[in-house]
Protein backbone atom coordinates (compact mmCIF):
# COMPACT_ATOMS: atom_id res chain seq x y z
CA UNK A 1 0.00 0.00 0.00
CA UNK A 2 1.46 3.43 -0.59
CA UNK A 3 0.77 6.94 1.63
CA UNK A 4 -1.23 8.61 -0.15
CA UNK A 5 -2.76 11.79 1.12
CA UNK A 6 -6.33 11.56 0.74
CA UNK A 7 -7.43 15.17 0.71
CA UNK A 8 -5.53 15.63 -3.21
CA UNK A 9 -6.92 13.95 -6.10
CA UNK A 10 -5.29 10.49 -5.90
CA UNK A 11 -4.88 10.10 -9.25
CA UNK A 12 -2.50 13.01 -9.79
CA UNK A 13 -0.41 11.34 -6.46
CA UNK A 14 0.15 8.16 -8.35
CA UNK A 15 0.62 9.46 -11.52
CA UNK A 16 3.90 11.60 -9.31
CA UNK A 17 4.87 8.17 -7.95
CA UNK A 18 5.10 6.74 -10.77
CA UNK A 19 6.74 9.12 -12.44
CA UNK A 20 9.50 9.25 -9.28
CA UNK A 21 9.73 5.47 -9.81
CA UNK A 22 10.68 5.74 -13.66
CA UNK A 23 13.36 8.21 -13.32
CA UNK A 24 14.99 6.81 -10.59
CA UNK A 25 15.40 3.55 -12.87
CA UNK A 26 12.89 1.21 -10.90
CA UNK A 27 11.33 0.65 -14.02
CA UNK A 28 13.85 1.05 -17.00
CA UNK A 29 13.64 2.76 -20.49
CA UNK A 30 11.76 -0.02 -22.90
CA UNK A 31 10.65 -1.76 -19.59
CA UNK A 32 6.59 -3.12 -19.69
CA UNK A 33 4.99 -2.41 -16.57
CA UNK A 34 2.82 -4.26 -14.31
CA UNK A 35 -1.22 -4.61 -15.64
CA UNK A 36 -3.37 -1.71 -14.46
CA UNK A 37 -4.69 -4.46 -12.06
CA UNK A 38 -1.61 -5.21 -10.12
CA UNK A 39 -0.21 -1.71 -10.11
CA UNK A 40 -3.90 -0.76 -8.45
CA UNK A 41 -3.50 -3.91 -5.52
CA UNK A 42 0.31 -3.07 -5.24
CA UNK A 43 -0.67 1.01 -4.15
CA UNK A 44 -4.28 0.07 -2.81
CA UNK A 45 -6.58 2.07 -5.31
CA UNK A 46 -8.73 1.40 -7.54
CA UNK A 47 -7.79 0.66 -10.79
CA UNK A 48 -10.05 3.08 -12.88
CA UNK A 49 -8.06 5.48 -10.38
CA UNK A 50 -5.09 3.64 -12.07
CA UNK A 51 -5.89 3.42 -14.87
CA UNK A 52 -6.63 7.59 -15.00
CA UNK A 53 -2.98 8.22 -13.53
CA UNK A 54 -1.26 5.44 -16.51
CA UNK A 55 -3.68 7.95 -18.86
CA UNK A 56 -1.93 10.55 -17.04
CA UNK A 57 1.55 9.33 -17.64
CA UNK A 58 1.10 8.75 -21.44
CA UNK A 59 -0.32 12.19 -22.47
CA UNK A 60 3.23 13.12 -21.44
CA UNK A 61 4.61 10.53 -23.41
CA UNK A 62 6.65 8.94 -20.51
CA UNK A 63 5.00 5.78 -20.72
CA UNK A 64 3.64 3.84 -24.11
CA UNK A 65 0.73 1.70 -24.91
CA UNK A 66 1.22 -0.65 -27.81
CA UNK A 67 -2.04 -2.43 -28.52
CA UNK A 68 -0.03 -5.61 -28.63
CA UNK A 69 2.59 -5.60 -26.06
CA UNK A 70 0.88 -3.64 -22.86
CA UNK A 71 2.76 -0.48 -21.28
CA UNK A 72 5.99 -0.19 -21.31
CA UNK A 73 8.06 3.26 -19.95
CA UNK A 74 9.17 5.57 -23.17
CA UNK A 75 12.94 4.16 -24.59
CA UNK A 76 13.45 7.92 -25.55
CA UNK A 77 16.30 8.69 -22.49
CA UNK A 78 16.31 12.62 -23.37
CA UNK A 79 12.83 12.31 -22.45
CA UNK A 80 13.43 10.64 -19.02
CA UNK A 81 16.29 12.89 -18.16
CA UNK A 82 13.81 15.80 -19.28
CA UNK A 83 10.66 14.75 -16.50
CA UNK A 84 13.47 13.70 -13.77
CA UNK A 85 14.79 17.51 -14.34
CA UNK A 86 11.90 18.54 -13.90
CA UNK A 87 10.71 16.74 -11.08
CA UNK A 88 13.92 18.49 -9.32
CA UNK A 89 13.03 21.89 -10.11
CA UNK A 90 9.58 21.51 -8.49
CA UNK A 91 11.09 20.37 -5.24
CA UNK A 92 13.72 23.55 -5.21
CA UNK A 93 10.79 25.87 -6.09
CA UNK A 94 8.35 24.30 -3.05
CA UNK A 95 12.08 24.67 -0.95
CA UNK A 96 12.45 28.20 -2.06
CA UNK A 97 9.38 29.12 -1.22
CA UNK A 98 9.80 27.90 2.51
CA UNK A 99 12.94 29.46 2.98
CA UNK A 100 11.51 32.67 1.26
CA UNK A 101 8.61 32.84 3.93
CA UNK A 102 11.73 32.45 7.04
CA UNK A 103 13.17 35.57 5.15
CA UNK A 104 16.50 33.76 3.56
CA UNK A 105 18.14 35.84 1.10
CA UNK A 106 19.52 34.62 -1.84
CA UNK A 107 23.01 34.42 -0.72
CA UNK A 108 22.47 33.23 2.40
CA UNK A 109 20.38 30.12 1.09
CA UNK A 110 23.12 29.58 -1.48
CA UNK A 111 25.67 29.64 1.82
CA UNK A 112 23.43 27.11 3.39
CA UNK A 113 23.40 24.44 0.82
CA UNK A 114 26.29 24.59 -0.04
CA UNK A 115 27.26 23.88 3.92
CA UNK A 116 24.86 21.21 4.11
CA UNK A 117 25.56 19.99 0.86
CA UNK A 118 29.50 19.05 1.56
CA UNK A 119 28.47 17.74 5.07
CA UNK A 120 26.14 14.94 3.44
CA UNK A 121 29.11 14.28 1.14
CA UNK A 122 31.30 13.61 4.22
CA UNK A 123 29.17 11.24 5.94
CA UNK A 124 28.37 9.27 2.83
CA UNK B 1 -24.15 2.76 -19.71
CA UNK B 2 -27.15 1.09 -18.83
CA UNK B 3 -27.51 0.46 -14.43
CA UNK B 4 -26.67 -2.74 -13.54
CA UNK B 5 -28.58 -1.88 -10.08
CA UNK B 6 -32.19 0.00 -10.02
CA UNK B 7 -33.47 0.95 -7.46
CA UNK B 8 -36.98 2.51 -7.27
CA UNK B 9 -38.66 4.49 -4.72
CA UNK B 10 -38.03 1.75 -2.04
CA UNK B 11 -38.80 2.16 1.55
CA UNK B 12 -38.85 -0.89 4.11
CA UNK B 13 -40.06 -0.52 7.48
CA UNK B 14 -39.46 -3.21 10.06
CA UNK B 15 -43.03 -3.93 11.83
CA UNK B 16 -46.39 -3.23 10.27
CA UNK B 17 -48.20 0.04 10.32
CA UNK B 18 -46.36 2.36 13.22
CA UNK B 19 -42.89 0.44 12.94
CA UNK B 20 -40.06 2.17 12.48
CA UNK B 21 -39.15 2.80 8.83
CA UNK B 22 -35.49 1.89 7.79
CA UNK B 23 -35.50 3.12 4.75
CA UNK B 24 -37.22 5.51 3.18
CA UNK B 25 -37.90 6.05 -0.55
CA UNK B 26 -34.53 5.24 -1.53
CA UNK B 27 -33.50 6.11 -5.69
CA UNK B 28 -30.49 4.67 -6.58
CA UNK B 29 -28.74 3.81 -9.76
CA UNK B 30 -25.58 2.14 -10.08
CA UNK B 31 -23.72 1.20 -12.89
CA UNK B 32 -21.32 -1.53 -13.92
CA UNK B 33 -17.11 -1.43 -13.30
CA UNK B 34 -17.40 0.85 -10.14
CA UNK B 35 -16.58 0.12 -6.68
CA UNK B 36 -19.21 1.66 -4.78
CA UNK B 37 -18.91 2.71 -1.23
CA UNK B 38 -22.11 2.68 1.00
CA UNK B 39 -21.00 4.77 4.00
CA UNK B 40 -23.38 5.69 7.25
CA UNK B 41 -23.19 5.66 10.89
CA UNK B 42 -24.48 2.63 12.87
CA UNK B 43 -28.19 2.30 12.52
CA UNK B 44 -28.16 4.20 9.20
CA UNK B 45 -29.98 1.49 7.03
CA UNK B 46 -26.82 0.07 5.36
CA UNK B 47 -27.42 -3.74 6.57
CA UNK B 48 -31.40 -3.43 5.75
CA UNK B 49 -30.09 -1.76 2.31
CA UNK B 50 -28.18 -4.95 1.37
CA UNK B 51 -30.67 -7.29 2.95
CA UNK B 52 -32.71 -6.03 0.32
CA UNK B 53 -30.15 -6.09 -2.30
CA UNK B 54 -29.87 -10.13 -1.45
CA UNK B 55 -33.53 -11.22 -1.35
CA UNK B 56 -33.44 -11.67 2.76
CA UNK B 57 -36.24 -8.68 3.19
CA UNK B 58 -39.00 -7.90 1.27
CA UNK B 59 -39.75 -4.40 0.42
CA UNK B 60 -42.32 -2.36 1.89
CA UNK B 61 -42.28 -0.44 -1.09
CA UNK B 62 -40.76 0.01 -4.53
CA UNK B 63 -38.83 -2.23 -6.73
CA UNK B 64 -35.29 -3.24 -6.84
CA UNK B 65 -33.68 -4.59 -9.97
CA UNK B 66 -30.29 -6.33 -10.44
CA UNK B 67 -29.57 -7.41 -14.29
CA UNK B 68 -33.12 -6.93 -14.63
CA UNK B 69 -34.26 -8.97 -12.31
CA UNK B 70 -35.74 -8.71 -8.63
CA UNK B 71 -33.68 -10.47 -6.29
CA UNK B 72 -35.04 -14.01 -6.17
CA UNK B 73 -33.55 -17.32 -7.44
CA UNK B 74 -31.67 -15.50 -10.74
CA UNK B 75 -29.80 -12.82 -8.79
CA UNK B 76 -28.89 -14.98 -5.86
CA UNK B 77 -26.57 -16.20 -8.95
CA UNK B 78 -25.04 -13.57 -9.84
CA UNK B 79 -24.34 -11.74 -6.60
CA UNK B 80 -21.71 -12.65 -4.40
CA UNK B 81 -21.94 -11.66 -0.77
CA UNK B 82 -20.36 -11.17 1.94
CA UNK B 83 -22.35 -10.70 4.94
CA UNK B 84 -21.08 -9.26 8.26
CA UNK B 85 -21.05 -11.99 10.03
CA UNK B 86 -19.77 -15.35 9.59
CA UNK B 87 -21.86 -18.69 7.59
CA UNK B 88 -18.76 -20.75 7.48
CA UNK B 89 -19.70 -24.07 9.42
CA UNK B 90 -16.89 -24.22 11.88
CA UNK B 91 -17.01 -28.31 12.03
CA UNK B 92 -16.09 -28.38 8.28
CA UNK B 93 -12.87 -28.30 6.13
CA UNK B 94 -11.42 -25.75 3.92
CA UNK B 95 -11.65 -28.09 1.17
CA UNK B 96 -15.50 -28.96 1.83
CA UNK B 97 -15.94 -25.24 1.89
CA UNK B 98 -14.70 -25.14 -1.41
CA UNK B 99 -16.89 -28.23 -2.74
CA UNK B 100 -19.61 -26.66 -1.08
CA UNK B 101 -19.27 -23.00 -3.26
CA UNK B 102 -18.34 -25.08 -6.38
CA UNK B 103 -21.74 -27.11 -6.25
CA UNK B 104 -23.98 -24.19 -5.21
CA UNK B 105 -22.54 -21.40 -7.63
CA UNK B 106 -21.75 -22.48 -10.91
CA UNK B 107 -19.61 -19.02 -11.44
CA UNK B 108 -17.23 -20.47 -8.73
CA UNK B 109 -13.45 -20.92 -9.76
CA UNK B 110 -12.13 -23.55 -7.66
CA UNK B 111 -8.41 -22.88 -9.12
CA UNK B 112 -8.62 -19.09 -8.14
CA UNK B 113 -9.54 -20.32 -4.35
CA UNK B 114 -6.82 -22.59 -4.45
CA UNK B 115 -3.93 -19.70 -5.38
CA UNK B 116 -4.84 -17.45 -3.17
CA UNK B 117 -5.71 -20.04 -0.36
CA UNK B 118 -2.50 -21.52 -1.22
CA UNK B 119 -0.78 -17.86 -1.26
CA UNK B 120 -1.62 -17.75 2.58
CA UNK B 121 -0.42 -21.26 3.66
CA UNK B 122 -3.62 -22.55 4.45
CA UNK B 123 -4.22 -26.54 3.73
CA UNK B 124 -7.76 -27.77 2.69
CA UNK B 125 -7.39 -30.31 5.33
CA UNK B 126 -7.87 -28.05 7.66
CA UNK B 127 -10.81 -27.79 9.69
CA UNK B 128 -12.41 -24.36 9.99
CA UNK B 129 -12.73 -24.41 13.52
CA UNK B 130 -9.32 -24.62 13.93
CA UNK B 131 -8.23 -21.49 12.18
CA UNK B 132 -8.10 -18.10 14.14
CA UNK B 133 -10.83 -15.53 13.47
CA UNK B 134 -8.63 -13.22 11.14
CA UNK B 135 -7.74 -16.32 9.08
CA UNK B 136 -11.33 -17.55 9.03
CA UNK B 137 -12.67 -13.97 7.39
CA UNK B 138 -9.82 -13.90 5.03
CA UNK B 139 -10.83 -17.19 3.74
CA UNK B 140 -14.27 -16.09 3.18
CA UNK B 141 -13.70 -13.30 1.53
CA UNK B 142 -11.38 -15.21 -0.91
CA UNK B 143 -14.64 -17.90 -1.56
CA UNK B 144 -16.45 -14.35 -2.42
CA UNK B 145 -14.23 -13.33 -4.73
CA UNK B 146 -13.33 -16.28 -6.46
CA UNK B 147 -16.90 -16.12 -7.72
CA UNK B 148 -17.04 -14.19 -11.55
CA UNK B 149 -20.22 -12.60 -10.39
CA UNK B 150 -21.80 -9.64 -11.70
CA UNK B 151 -22.80 -7.97 -8.36
CA UNK B 152 -20.38 -8.45 -5.26
CA UNK B 153 -21.91 -6.93 -2.07
CA UNK B 154 -19.06 -6.94 0.84
CA UNK B 155 -20.89 -6.01 4.37
CA UNK B 156 -18.09 -4.36 6.52
CA UNK B 157 -15.57 -6.48 4.81
CA UNK B 158 -12.48 -4.73 6.99
CA UNK B 159 -13.95 -4.36 10.47
CA UNK B 160 -12.38 -6.17 13.10
CA UNK B 161 -9.15 -7.56 11.63
CA UNK B 162 -5.69 -6.17 11.96
CA UNK B 163 -3.97 -3.59 9.73
CA UNK B 164 -2.11 -6.46 7.93
CA UNK B 165 -4.91 -8.26 7.55
CA UNK B 166 -6.99 -5.45 6.22
CA UNK B 167 -4.20 -4.46 3.26
CA UNK B 168 -4.87 -8.27 2.64
CA UNK B 169 -8.45 -7.88 1.94
CA UNK B 170 -8.21 -4.87 0.35
CA UNK B 171 -5.72 -6.08 -2.29
CA UNK B 172 -7.42 -8.94 -2.90
CA UNK B 173 -10.99 -7.51 -3.56
CA UNK B 174 -8.86 -5.24 -6.03
CA UNK B 175 -7.20 -8.00 -7.66
CA UNK B 176 -9.92 -10.55 -8.59
CA UNK B 177 -13.17 -8.50 -8.77
CA UNK B 178 -14.95 -8.78 -12.11
CA UNK B 179 -14.16 -5.74 -14.60
CA UNK B 180 -17.94 -5.74 -15.55
CA UNK B 181 -19.30 -6.16 -12.12
CA UNK B 182 -20.14 -3.96 -9.68
CA UNK B 183 -18.69 -3.39 -6.28
CA UNK B 184 -20.74 -2.55 -3.21
CA UNK B 185 -18.66 -2.42 -0.02
CA UNK B 186 -20.49 -0.95 3.17
CA UNK B 187 -18.63 0.43 5.56
CA UNK B 188 -18.12 2.82 8.73
CA UNK B 189 -14.41 2.68 8.38
CA UNK B 190 -14.38 5.37 5.16
CA UNK B 191 -10.63 6.37 5.62
CA UNK B 192 -8.91 2.55 5.24
CA UNK B 193 -11.28 2.25 1.81
CA UNK B 194 -11.58 5.55 0.38
CA UNK B 195 -8.84 4.64 -1.98
CA UNK B 196 -10.22 2.30 -3.63
CA UNK B 197 -13.58 3.51 -4.09
CA UNK B 198 -15.22 5.54 -7.60
CA UNK B 199 -18.07 6.41 -5.80
CA UNK B 200 -19.98 7.10 -2.25
CA UNK B 201 -23.24 7.15 -0.97
CA UNK B 202 -24.02 8.47 2.32
CA UNK B 203 -27.25 7.36 3.78
CA UNK B 204 -28.24 8.87 7.17
CA UNK B 205 -31.89 7.66 8.90
CA UNK B 206 -33.01 5.56 6.11
CA UNK B 207 -32.61 8.34 3.12
CA UNK B 208 -29.79 8.94 0.82
CA UNK B 209 -27.94 12.07 1.37
CA UNK B 210 -25.84 11.84 -1.21
CA UNK B 211 -24.24 9.89 -4.29
CA UNK B 212 -21.06 11.24 -5.55
CA UNK B 213 -17.69 10.23 -7.02
CA UNK B 214 -14.96 10.16 -5.18
CA UNK B 215 -13.05 12.72 -7.29
CA UNK B 216 -15.59 15.18 -6.94
CA UNK B 217 -15.82 15.44 -3.68
CA UNK B 218 -12.04 15.95 -3.75
CA UNK B 219 -11.86 18.19 -5.67
CA UNK B 220 -15.04 20.51 -5.02
CA UNK B 221 -15.01 20.17 -1.48
CA UNK B 222 -11.17 19.86 -1.20
CA UNK B 223 -10.79 17.25 1.49
CA UNK B 224 -10.99 13.80 1.76
CA UNK B 225 -14.03 11.84 1.91
CA UNK B 226 -13.19 10.63 5.38
CA UNK B 227 -13.35 14.66 6.15
CA UNK B 228 -16.03 15.17 4.33
CA UNK B 229 -17.97 12.64 6.03
CA UNK B 230 -17.61 13.87 9.24
CA UNK B 231 -18.92 17.35 8.29
CA UNK B 232 -21.98 15.51 6.93
CA UNK B 233 -22.55 13.14 9.85
CA UNK B 234 -21.99 15.96 12.65
CA UNK B 235 -23.02 14.28 15.48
Amino acid sequence: MWELDANRPIYLQIAERLELAICSGVYQPGERIPSVRDLAAQAGVNPNTMQRALTELERKNVVVTFRTNGRTVTEDKGMIKETRNALAREQVHEFLEKMKEMGFEKEEIIALLTEEGNKDQSMA
Amino acid sequence: MEDLIMINGLSYSYGKGHGKNALQNVQLGLSAGKVIGILGPNGSGKTTLIKLLNGLLVPTEGEILIDGHNPGKYTKGVVSYLPERTYLQAGKTVGQMLEYFSDFYQDFSVERARVMLESLGIKESEPLKTLSKGTREKIQLILVMSREAKVYILDEPIAGVDPAARNYIIRTIIQNYNEDAVVLLATHLIADVEAILDEVIFIKDGRIVLQSTVEDIREQQGKSVDAYFREVFVC
